[in-house]
Order: C-alpha cells, then sequence, then structure tokens
C-alpha cells in the first residue's frame, strides 16, 4: 500500500479521519489526565454520560441527518437498550459467568432488542410520507416508559414470573428475587460501563455510520432523503433503505442505553431520564452539532451534557445561564449574519489576506 | 485545511482547559467537618430539597454558634440533582470535589439508591434526610432518618384501623413512583388485618398527573369515606381541588410526601382543611425545640418548616452525636471517619425534631414513633 497522503486522499475519508482522530485525542489527553491524578471527581464522574449521550446523538443523526426523517422517540429506543440489557445482566449475576463476557452478552442483547423494536415500528410507518414516524416514535418512547413502570418481573428455582399488577401476583417462592420491581425498575445492577468502553462504542458507532452513509445503501438513503419520487424512479427500493437507516438507527441508541444502564446502580423509567424531554435534547445535540455532521453531535453532546454540571457553581442561575448559552451557540452557528461574519474574519481568510499583502 | 486543522487544535486545547480547570480547587479548611448535601432544588420536588437544605443550613448554623463539634466547626455544602439518578451522581462528584468528608443526602429515593452504590464504593458515611425505600439502606454505611415505605403503609393502615376512622377506604397513588407504589403496597397488606375494607385502588402515572376525576368518581361510586394519598403534595392539591369541584368530600389521609401542601402556589388551602397526614413532624408543636426551630426557620426563610426541613436538621444533629461518640476530628479522611461513625451509629440516640430518643438499627432503619397532623384553619396541627 501506498503512503498515505493526507493531500491527496479523499475529502469525505479525511474528515472521518478527523473525527475519529478526535475521539481517541479526547480518549488520550483524559486517560492523561487520571493518571496524573488532575481530573476531578465530578469530570471523571461525567465521562461515561458523556460517551451516553454522544452514541445515542450519532444514532439520530443518522436518522434525522440522512434519512431526514424526525423521530421524538430515541429516549424510548435507549430506554428499551438500557432495560433489556440490565434484565439480562441482573439475571445472570448469580452464575459463574464471566462479567466481562456478561456485559458484552448485554451490550448485544440491549442494541439488538433496540434494533427490533426500530424495525417492528419502522415497518408500517416508514411506508408513509409525512410526520408520522415523530408521531409514533414520540408515543413509542411515552407508551415504553409507562409499560416498564408496571412491569414486575422476578426469578426464582422455577424460573421467570411475570405480571403487570403488582408483585404479590408474582406468586413467587419466598426467597425469589426481584428483577423489574415496578416504579422502582431495576437496582442493583453491576456498573461496569467505564469510559474505555464508551470511546470505543463510539469509534464502533462512528464506524458503522460513516461506511453506511459512503456506501450504495447510504447514497441511496439521501437520495431518499432530496428526492424521493426521483430515488422511486430509478429503481431504489424505498421502505427497505428507510428501515434499514431507521433501524440502524435505534440499535445505536439502544447501545447508548445500555452504557447507561450500566454506569448506575437504579434504572428507573422517569420522564427526566427516558421521557420526550430526552429526546428533545438529544434532538437539540444533533440540530446544534449541525444535521447529518457526527463530529458536530459528539460536541454538542459533550458541550451541552457538560455546561450544566461546571457551571454548579452559579447555583440556581446556572439553568438561565444554560438557557442563554444554548441560544447564542444557535445563533453562532447557524445565523446568516453569523456565518458571513465567520467567514470574514476566520483564520483561513486573514492568512490569505496577510499573504495577499506580503505579496 | 489549515481552519481544519486550527480548529481541531481549539477544540483540544477547550478540552484540555475545561477538564484540568475544574480539577482546581479552593483551600481546605483542616478545621472543619465537610458536609455535603444533594437533593432537588428546582424541578418537580423543589420544595422538599429546599426544605432539606435549609432545615440544615439551621442546624449547622447552630452548632456552629454554640462552639462545633468537639470545637471543630462545620462547612456545608448542598448541591442540586433535580431528582434524577445521574445529576444525583454528578452532585455527588461535585461535592467531593470540594472535599466532603460526610453526606447528608440525597433527599428522594431514587438518586438516593444510586449514590449510595458510590457512597458503598468510596466508603463514605451517608445518612438521607428523606430517602425512605428499603434499598436505600442496603449498604452498612447508610442511615434513614425517616420511616421506610413499607413502615409508613403500615404504620397508616395501623393508624386509620386502630382510630376508626373509616369503614370503606380508597387510595389513589402514582403507579410510575417508587415512594408511593411502595407504601400502597404495604398499606393494602396491612389493611387486610385491620377493621376497615379497601373498596377502591385507583392508579395513576407520572404522565397523567393533571387530571383525576376518573379515579375520584370510582372512590366516589365505591362509597370510601377516606381517601388515602400515599402521593407527593402536588398532585394531591389538584385531587383536592377537583374532589370538591365535584362534590364529594371524603376525609383524605396522607403520609409525609403530602407535608408541604400549604405552600402550593394557587392552591385554595381551605380545600386542604381537615386533612390528616401521618408525618413524625407538626410545626406547631409546643415543645421548646420545635418552637425554636419554626421561629428560626420562619425569620430567615419566611416559610412555615415542614417535616423534609425538620429531618434535615435531625440528620445533622444525628451526625454530630454520633461524631462526637466516636471522637471523630477533621483530619480523618472520609473512609476512615465512615468506619469510626458505623459502629457508635447504631448506640447513638437524639432527641429530635422528629421524634424522642430516635434510635438506628444495624440496618439502617431508624426507630421513632408515628405523628399524625391534621390541618386546621390553614396550619398543621397535631392530633
Amino acid at each position: 500500500m501506498s503512503k498515505l497522503n493526507l493531500k491527496t486522499i479523499n475529502k469525505t475519508t479525511k474528515s472521518n479521519l478527523i473525527t475519529y482522530a478526535m475521539v481517541i485525542g479526547i480518549f488520550a489527553v483524559v486517560q492523561i489526565l487520571v493518571a496524573t491524578g488532575s481530573m476531578s471527581s465530578l469530570m471523571q464522574g461525567l465521562l461515561v454520560p458523556l460517551c451516553t449521550y454522544s452514541i445515542v446523538a450519532i444514532g439520530l443523526n443518522l436518522c434525522v441527518g440522512y434519512l431526514g426523517e424526525l423521530s421524538l422517540g430515541h429516549a424510548g429506543f435507549m430506554c428499551v437498550g438500557a432495560f433489556s440489557s440490565a434484565f439480562f445482566t441482573k439475571c445472570m449475576e448469580d452464575s459463574a459467568m464471566n462479567p466481562t463476557l456478561r456485559f458484552v452478552i448485554a451490550l448485544l442483547i440491549g442494541t439488538c432488542v433496540a434494533a427490533l423494536f426500530g424495525f417492528l415500528i419502522g415497518i408500517p410507518v416508514l411506508r408513509l410520507r409525512g410526520d408520522y414516524l415523530a408521531i409514533v416514535t414520540l408515543a413509542f418512547g411515552e407508551i415504553i416508559k409507562n409499560v416498564i413502570n408496571v412491569l414486575y418481573v422476578g426469578k426464582d428455582e422455577k424460573g421467570l414470573h411475570f405480571a403487570i399488577n403488582d408483585a404479590k401476583n408474582l406468586n413467587m417462592s419466598k426467597d425469589g428475587q426481584m428483577i423489574i420491581d415496578g416504579a422502582k425498575g431495576i437496582t442493583g445492577t453491576p456498573r461496569q460501563a467505564t469510559f474505555l468502553i464508551g470511546v470505543i462504542l463510539i469509534l464502533i458507532a462512528l464506524f458503522v455510520v460513516f461506511n453506511l452513509v459512503n456506501s450504495r445503501s447510504g447514497r441511496a438513503i439521501m437520495a431518499i432523503r432530496d428526492n424521493r419520487i426521483a430515488a422511486e424512479s430509478v429503481g431504489i427500493n424505498i421502505t427497505k433503505f428507510k428501515l434499514m437507516a431507521f433501524t440502524i438507527s435505534a440499535a445505536i441508541a439502544g447501545a447508548g442505553g445500555v452504557l447507561y444502564a450500566h454506569n448506575l446502580s437504579s434504572l428507573i423509567a422517569q420522564p427526566a431520564n427516558f421521557g420526550y424531554n430526552m429526546s428533545i435534547m438529544i434532538l437539540v445535540f444533533v440540530v446544534l452539532g449541525g444535521m447529518s455532521n457526527f463530529r458536530g453531535s459528539i460536541i454538542a453532546a459533550v458541550v451541552l451534557t457538560m455546561l450544566p454540571e461546571v457551571l454548579r457553581e452559579l447555583s440556581d442561575y446556572r439553568m438561565l445561564i444554560y438557557a442563554i448559552v444554548l441560544i447564542a451557540m444557535m445563533l453562532f452557528n447557524w445565523a446568516p449574519a453569523a456565518i458571513n461574519w465567520r467567514q470574514t474574519h476566520s483564520l483561513k481568510t486573514l492568512l490569505a489576506k496577510r499573504k495577499k499583502e506580503a505579496e | 485545511m489549515k481552519k481544519k486543522l486550527v480548529s481541531v487544535l481549539l477544540t483540544a486545547v477547550m478540552a484540555i482547559g475545561c477538564f484540568a480547570g475544574c480539577g482546581t480547587k479552593e483551600a481546605k479548611n483542616n478545621d472543619a467537618f465537610y458536609i455535603g448535601g444533594i437533593g432537588p432544588v428546582t424541578g418537580d420536588s423543589a420544595i422538599y430539597g429546599s426544605a432539606v437544605q435549609n432545615g440544615a443550613q439551621i442546624a449547622v448554623d447552630e452548632i456552629n454558634a454554640a462552639g462545633g463539634i468537639n470545637g471543630h466547626k462545620i462547612e456545608y455544602n448542598f448541591q442540586d440533582d433535580q431528582g434524577d439518578p445521574e445529576k444525583s451522581a454528578n452532585a455527588y462528584n461535585t461535592l467531593k470535589d470540594w472535599g466532603m468528608q460526610l453526606l447528608m443526602g440525597t433527599v428522594t429515593t431514587a438518586p438516593c439508591v444510586a449514590v449510595a452504590d458510590l457512597t458503598a464504593a468510596d466508603n463514605m458515611f451517608q445518612i438521607t434526610p428523606s430517602a425512605s425505600s428499603t434499598d436505600v439502606i442496603k449498604n452498612d454505611n447508610v442511615f434513614q432518618v425517616c420511616f421506610t415505605d413499607p413502615a409508613q403503609g403500615t404504620k397508616s393502615a395501623q393508624y386509620i384501623g386502630q382510630n376508626k376512622l373509616a369503614q370503606k377506604v380508597a387510595i389513589i397513588y402514582n403507579s410510575s413512583d417508587i415512594y408511593s407504589s411502595g407504601i400502597e403496597s404495604t398499606f393494602v397488606d396491612e389493611a387486610a388485618n385491620q377493621d376497615f375494607e379497601v373498596v377502591a385502588e385507583e392508579a395513576f402515572t407520572a404522565d397523567s398527573k393533571t387530571d383525576f376525576s376518573t379515579q375520584l368518581q370510582k372512590a366516589k361510586e365505591a362509597g370510601a369515606d377516606l381517601v388515602f394519598l400515599p402521593i407527593y403534595y402536588t398532585e394531591a392539591s389538584i385531587i383536592l381541588t377537583q374532589a370538591n369541584a365535584m362534590g364529594y368530600d371524603p376525609t383524605f389521609f396522607g403520609c409525609d410526601g403530602m407535608d408541604g401542601i400549604l405552600g402550593v402556589k394557587n392552591f385554595d388551602t381551605s380545600l386542604a382543611e381537615g386533612l390528616m397526614l401521618l408525618t413524625p413532624f407538626a410545626a406547631d408543636a409546643q415543645d421548646d425545640l420545635t418552637k425554636k426551630f419554626v421561629t428560626t426557620y420562619k425569620e430567615k426563610y419566611k416559610d412555615v418548616p415542614n417535616q423534609f426541613a425538620a429531618d434535615a436538621y435531625d440528620a445533622i444533629y444525628a451526625l454530630k452525636a454520633a461524631l462526637e461518640s466516636a471522637k471523630a476530628t477533621p483530619d480523618m479522611s472520609a473512609s476512615d471517619l465512615c468506619d469510626a461513625l458505623k459502629p457508635v451509629m447504631t448506640s447513638t440516640t437524639i432527641d429530635g425534631l422528629t421524634g424522642t430518643g430516635m434510635s438506628w438499627s444495624e440496618s439502617g432503619e431508624v426507630n421513632k414513633d408515628p405523628k399524625a397532623v391534621v390541618i386546621k384553619n390553614g396550619e398543621y396541627v397535631g392530633m
């Protein structure tokens, strides 16, 4: 293979490589800071949530940016992934299974279950035109949260017991163990998610989406987004490609959920963590970072998750400042005047000007 | 290309600056105990968090004014968690950076379970004023000031049965909330042994908490003369308003989550007349300790303290008593303090606002007597 020349490689490849390098670079910097002990506990505690939200934002960006369909239920997919994986981990906790292997299987289960739900929802909805996906995913997220809140699952020597009224209806034997305890959710999931796992998952998610959007399928997906009739006329199977992108998007959100579930020992489905507010929050990461810009999604997710925590010093004013920063960032990134100003004042033009003057 | 490079560089610098910048700490006072608190001071259950924050602040000020614990002052810092487990973990880590040695928190249950797992890993001593689930105290470093949910359900049923408050009882509870469903299930269990009948069990969830007419209608049709509301005050205020609008006037009976109902904005407090609640604290109690606490609280925060403030006040004094009997000094690490406090906590007894002769079992549960309070003329009055 010839030497990799940065000047001659394809522009997309270069951009993708920069994204990978950014993630790995931040990982390396963080590891050095942790090793030298100059990183606060708050930041160390935030590392895994930052990875979680970055992953979900990547997943949603595939759906919103490339497929061009609005999903308001990605917190629901996260929720499904979180609960199915934590359920598996809790079931297998007493068995002699290797914890790392158990986590990997839990990760696969969480991802697959979220993908399955994405697929099932997609079958009817993605055949329609218009905003139906947004409506259905919004409902899905809310339904999932409420179903989990009334679901009771226990385990004893006879096997698993299910109920949707209360714990007494499980008819478990005395030494039975509750796994999903209605509104109490799943408690005592081992905290296995680490920053390393989070970063690896981000890299895998990036690898999947980059390769998808640069493939034949990816071009078909973007063709559907840009002009559905034209895409149909050249023989692209609309439903198939839409379903493909949406399922992958849901699966990535599920993987984020697995990370979430294994980072806290109490997993509950509340409006704050898996409600539509969270779905909107993830959408904000995507919109602020730029549609179909995965690097932007990661940066936006990291900045916006970190901001309220870093502003803790300001106590009650932090929510106010958070909102102002959000508006300011949105204007700076996307207002036409701001884009104009950025272009005339960017380092590139300044350097070019200086060069010209020197000549 | 250059622009890209510059942007990458800037991002890296920003990231490093941010990560490293947050590592800096203000100088630590070596002659003070660092007590941290966590609770929601914004969001849905802000009344509880603020009450805990203020109640504990009063206790800290009193102790510092009286010379501190074994001659050492207390430094106190309270962080917001919005009632969310993830935010609570962040708040805990923030406090750790601040130098916290003992944790008084968290206020609500689900975040407390998450934080209890972190304190167990760090071996940090934790006393929660109001997180009432039994999951909270499964580690030996956590103690509770309030009753556990099962205990509240059982005690409420016993109280209603023994005082013959009703023949037919309806329950309206929040099935998506740990606190509420926890109390409900033990209440129903205990009701079987009592001299009244549960005629309706109506649930609602966090997403449908604005209209309760269906639940109230069913309770009315079942002929319930007492409605048990093991829920928080926000929803309870709506239930009371709607029951009044439909002309249904049973006795309402709540638990400690009902405390604070008189502080709800735009709520006609006359509707709460006759509402009974099982809570260990009544602001109009005539003992000196309560009087002094209520006066100070009113002076400082222009509000009548609720049970959460009292729990927090007691939590700080429980910490003081335990630290004194363990002869602890502020130069001990959080882990050493925890090891020193765990054994003495079970032999510590304090007379607090929420009960006299409060003591703790090895599991972390508190032993104290419940009190019932009724709302009369817009005030909480002991029964």
